[in-house]
């Protein structure tokens, strides 16, 4: 009993629970199916190329991974969020498809630019919105959400601007790679990785968790104390921006083209909601990365899930919803103080039971 | 007698992970009486008064109320405001952005018979209650627009106004300077007059003099006694709450101050921030204890704020070690071996999520800038140092700071500062909402930093903390630095220095 209580408190238990939840959910499905019970684990090489459901999970849910770093930063330092980082994703791939393609053109199967300009481009530009949407917060002091509504809207039509309002291909096999696959191995897995991995060594060797938390959690409290709070502010407005970048390089990577429309769309929501899901406070201050990770790669399993039970993509949304309810209203403070409340009471009948006997 | 009793606690306990906080204490409360509640940081005070106001939920015991059937449990305060019981806090608990009639009606609004709020009742409700305290306040205002010490009075006065049968005062004097206190016991006795049992929790054992009929000690979470005022002489009283005997407060001062050098560390000449504080030079030498003294609003801290960069000074100069220095923001001025304790604990000095480790390290941690990480040892080897040389009272070094009693969070912005090592250290009223054994130990602390060759820029509302601690103290009028008084000060002198005009 007492070791069930030291697991349920640990801070990542929720995360982890979820994640456990959804696969539970897909072992019985097999079961109910007829398939073999772990064929959710099942990874299997067919043509020199990694399958399974789970590689399909780390596979689509790699930019949200990467877009999620970066939300988690901007919501412990500025307990706001940055719901640009879509509209980002797809200004930066648009910047690199036009570079790539050069102007005008629609359709090419030579680049016009070499491919490292283009992906420095879009990295460039997403990084100048994190400045633009940093600046705003931090030192005009104007309210995340407000903030970063401007280019949320603005982004992906200035996209579309710049890829001559149409959608341009590049049918190079090199530009492929990013979101396709690195020998048997899904590229996207890796680039998530990395991120995931530079992050945790910044977090682990430099003082930029105690820095940002500190901000998020009084930043008055924090200035007096030598910190500039304006300044770290800034700063994760510009990683933020800089992970929608790399996202944003994957996701047109996958298409091999600038599909300004769709690159990203809701992608924001996604990555406040692997926050949420990681059991980080909306509120800003303590934040956990691992546990965004998990939130981000829980949602994407929701989805693949969903779709490998053959609910159609339009109803999709609406089981979505209700798992999300289910995992939110589990980690809710409230709910657990409800919990708490009712073993006490229980504990204490049956205490009163003992002395009644 | 017994009919008279309006409050009974019986047998309160109450546990925190790690530490227990109360443990089976008994409190009574009778009609018309003010009741002290004392004890050291940590005693239990606060908790006890959350338990009965339903912040905290107590492991076990009974609480009575007069009128009411049966043992009774809040479990919020709304709850507790329902069955007569009002607290106004420490720190001011109501919202800035609202009016202050609003403030004062919040939840309870008088309705038309649309059921919309009525405003012009609600105002003029409002401004009848505020003038019958005697407040000079608009009821229309915006709370913000009035000091800390009267947004005190206005919560007072809204706790007031909701026919509370128990008033609970935690620490209502600790922003208030000596005219508003006198202000607010008058109201207290009016109150008392009327039936109303109070409950007075505050560190000032003068104040426990002037105004209660009873006092009960608490230490450790226990109950040590309930005592008439008349049964209990001050050290006496001390002795309770400690139990043992303190030092005489008024060796601490070594008797010849002549051993400090006259290097000056601190020299400001002009310093000024807009409609703060006007233009004024200030020199601080090594080994010595400077205090701000001057009323409430005097410009006390904006004149240390200034100094630090906490408000950016808009003209002067200021010269460190025989140095001018530019400070633009406070990272600079800790560059320059400063640190500042600011007054408002709970706005600028803790952060209360983090735990009291990281708390500590915090400023060392800015002095080294984003790239170099204390390591974790180093950091648990400061953070043990610091909580064993001032002894803070906490479960572990990863407890998180909001989990500590008001005075040992204190003490954990001390040892922030003291763990940079500065040559110059401001102390913005270090020892507010302090128990006395901790105010002692805090005051030693100054005079001994002193001696090591710091330089102290210490401001207190308490005038004779200030004469135990200080060489040389600064007046302050109206945002003006009026005069410096140093040599045979008394409580006397430094009263009529703050009163009147001569300047020195």
């Amino acid at each position: 009993m007492k070791t069930i209580k030291k697991i349920t408190h640990l801070r990542l238990f929720l995360p982890i629970f979820s994640m456990l939840l959804v696969m539970a959910v897909n072992i019985i499905f097999d079961i109910v199916n007829g398939n073999a019970v772990f064929n959710f684990f099942t990874i299997s090489v067919r043509n020199g190329i990694l399958y399974g459901r789970i590689i399909d999970i780390l596979n689509r849910g790699s930019e949200a991974a990467i877009l999620a770093i970066g939300m988690t930063l901007v919501v412990s330092s500025s307990a706001g969020t940055d719901i640009s980082v879509g509209s980002v994703m797809s200004l930066s791939g648009g910047v690199c498809c036009m570079l790539l393609a050069g102007f005008g053109n629609a359709n090419v199967s030579e680049y016009a630019h070499p491919l490292w300009m283009g992906l420095l481009a879009g990295l460039v530009v997403a990084c100048a919105c994190g400045v633009f949407n940093g600046f705003l917060v931090s030192y005009l002091n104007i309210q995340p959400m407000v903030a970063t509504l401007i280019l949320f809207s603005a982004g992906r039509a200035i996209g579309l601007l710049l890829c001559n309002s149409t959608i341009v291909y590049i049918r190079e096999p090199s530009f492929q790679f990013l979101g396709g696959y690195c020998g048997f191995m899904p590229t996207p897995i890796l680039v998530a990785g990395c991120c995931v991995i530079i992050a945790s060594l910044i977090l682990k060797f430099t003082a930029l968790g105690m820095y940002v938390q500190s901000v998020g959690i009084n930043k008055n409290a924090a200035r007096i104390a030598g910190y500039q709070s304006r300044r770290i502010i800034f700063t994760t407005f510009v990683i933020c921006g800089l992970c929608a970048g790399i996202a944003g390089l994957v996701a047109t990577s996958r298409i091999y083209s600038a599909d300004t429309n769709n690159i990203g769309l809701t992608l924001e929501l996604d990555a406040i909601l692997a926050v949420a899901l990681g059991g980080n406070s909306l509120g800003g201050g303590k934040f956990r990365l691992s546990g965004s990770i998990i939130g981000a790669y829980t949602i994407q399993a929701i989805t693949t899930t969903l779709y490998a039970l053959g609910i159609s993509s339009a109803q999709a949304p609406v089981f979505k919803a209700v798992i999300v309810i289910l995992i939110v209203t589990i980690q809710a403070p409230a709910f657990k103080a409800m919990l708490a409340k009712r073993a006490a009471a229980r504990s204490l009948a049956a205490h009163k039971e003992v002395i009644g006997t | 007698m017994d009919d008279r009793v309006v409050l009974t606690m019986r047998g309160i306990t109450m546990t925190f992970p790690g530490v227990k906080a109360l443990e089976n204490v008994d409190f009574t409360l009778r009609k018309g009486e003010i009741h002290a509640l004392m004890g050291e940081n940590g005693a239990g005070k606060s908790t006890l008064i959350k338990c009965l106001t339903g912040v905290h939920d107590f492991d076990e015991g009974e609480i009575n109320v007069d009128g009411l059937d049966g043992a009774i449990r809040n479990h919020s305060t709304l709850e507790a405001q329902k069955r007569g019981i009002s607290t106004v806090y420490q720190e001011v608990n109501l919202c800035p952005n609202l009016s202050v009639a609003e403030n004062l009606y919040i939840g309870r609004e008088p309705l038309t018979s649309l059921h919309t709020i009525d405003r012009r009742t609600m105002i003029k409700k409002a401004q009848a209650l505020l003038d019958s305290f005697e407040l000079e306040i608009d009821a229309q205002q915006n709370l913000e627009n009035y000091s800390l010490a009267l947004q005190q009075m206005i919560a007072i006065a809204r706790a007031v106004d909701m026919e509370c049968k128990i008033l609970i005062l935690d620490e209502p004097t600790s922003s208030l300077d000596d005219h508003e206190v006198e202000k607010l016991f008058t109201l207290m006795r009016k109150l008392r007059d009327q039936g109303v049992g109070i409950i007075f929790v505050t560190h000032f054992l003068e104040q426990v003099y002037a105004v209660c009929d009873r006092i009960t000690v608490l230490r450790n979470g226990q109950l040590v006694g309930e005592y008439l005022i008349t049964d209990l002489p001050r050290v006496k009283l001390i002795a309770a709450m400690m139990g043992k005997d303190f030092d005489d407060l008024a060796k601490i001062k070594p008797e010849n101050c002549t051993n400090r050098c006259d290097e000056p560390l601190i020299e400001a000449s002009g310093l000024s921030h807009a409609g703060k504080i006007k233009p004024f030079d200030l020199k601080i030498n090594r080994g010595e204890v400077v205090g701000l003294t001057g009323l409430l609003g005097s410009g006390r801290s904006e004149l240390a704020r200034a100094i630090y960069g906490a408000d950016r000074a808009q003209t002067g100069t200021l010269k460190v070690k025989s140095k001018n220095v530019k400070i633009a923001q406070p990272i600079d001025a800790m560059k320059q071996g400063m640190g500042m304790l600011p007054d408002d604990r709970k706005a600028e000095g803790i952060i209360a999520d983090l735990s009291v480790r990281e708390n500590i390290v915090l400023a060392i941690q800015a002095h080294r800038g984003i790239m170099k990480l204390l390591p974790m040892k180093e950091q648990c080897e400061i953070a043990d140092k610091f909580i064993d040389l001032l002894q803070i009272k906490t479960a572990s070094r990863e407890t998180l700071l909001k989990q500590l009693s008001g005075g040992n969070q204190q003490k954990v912005i001390i040892a922030r500062w003291l763990a940079t090592d500065p040559d110059f250290l401001i102390l913005d009223e270090p020892t507010r909402g302090i128990d006395i054994g901790t105010k002692t130990e805090i005051q030693k602390l100054i005079v001994r930093l002193a001696e090591e060759g710091k330089g102290i820029l210490f401001i207190s509302s308490e005038i004779e903390e200030m004469l135990r601690t200080c060489n040389r103290l600064a007046v302050l009028r109206d945002g003006e630095k009026v005069g410096e008084i140093s040599g045979d000060m008394t409580q006397e002198s430094v009263m009529h220095a703050i009163a009147g005009g001569e300047k020195s």
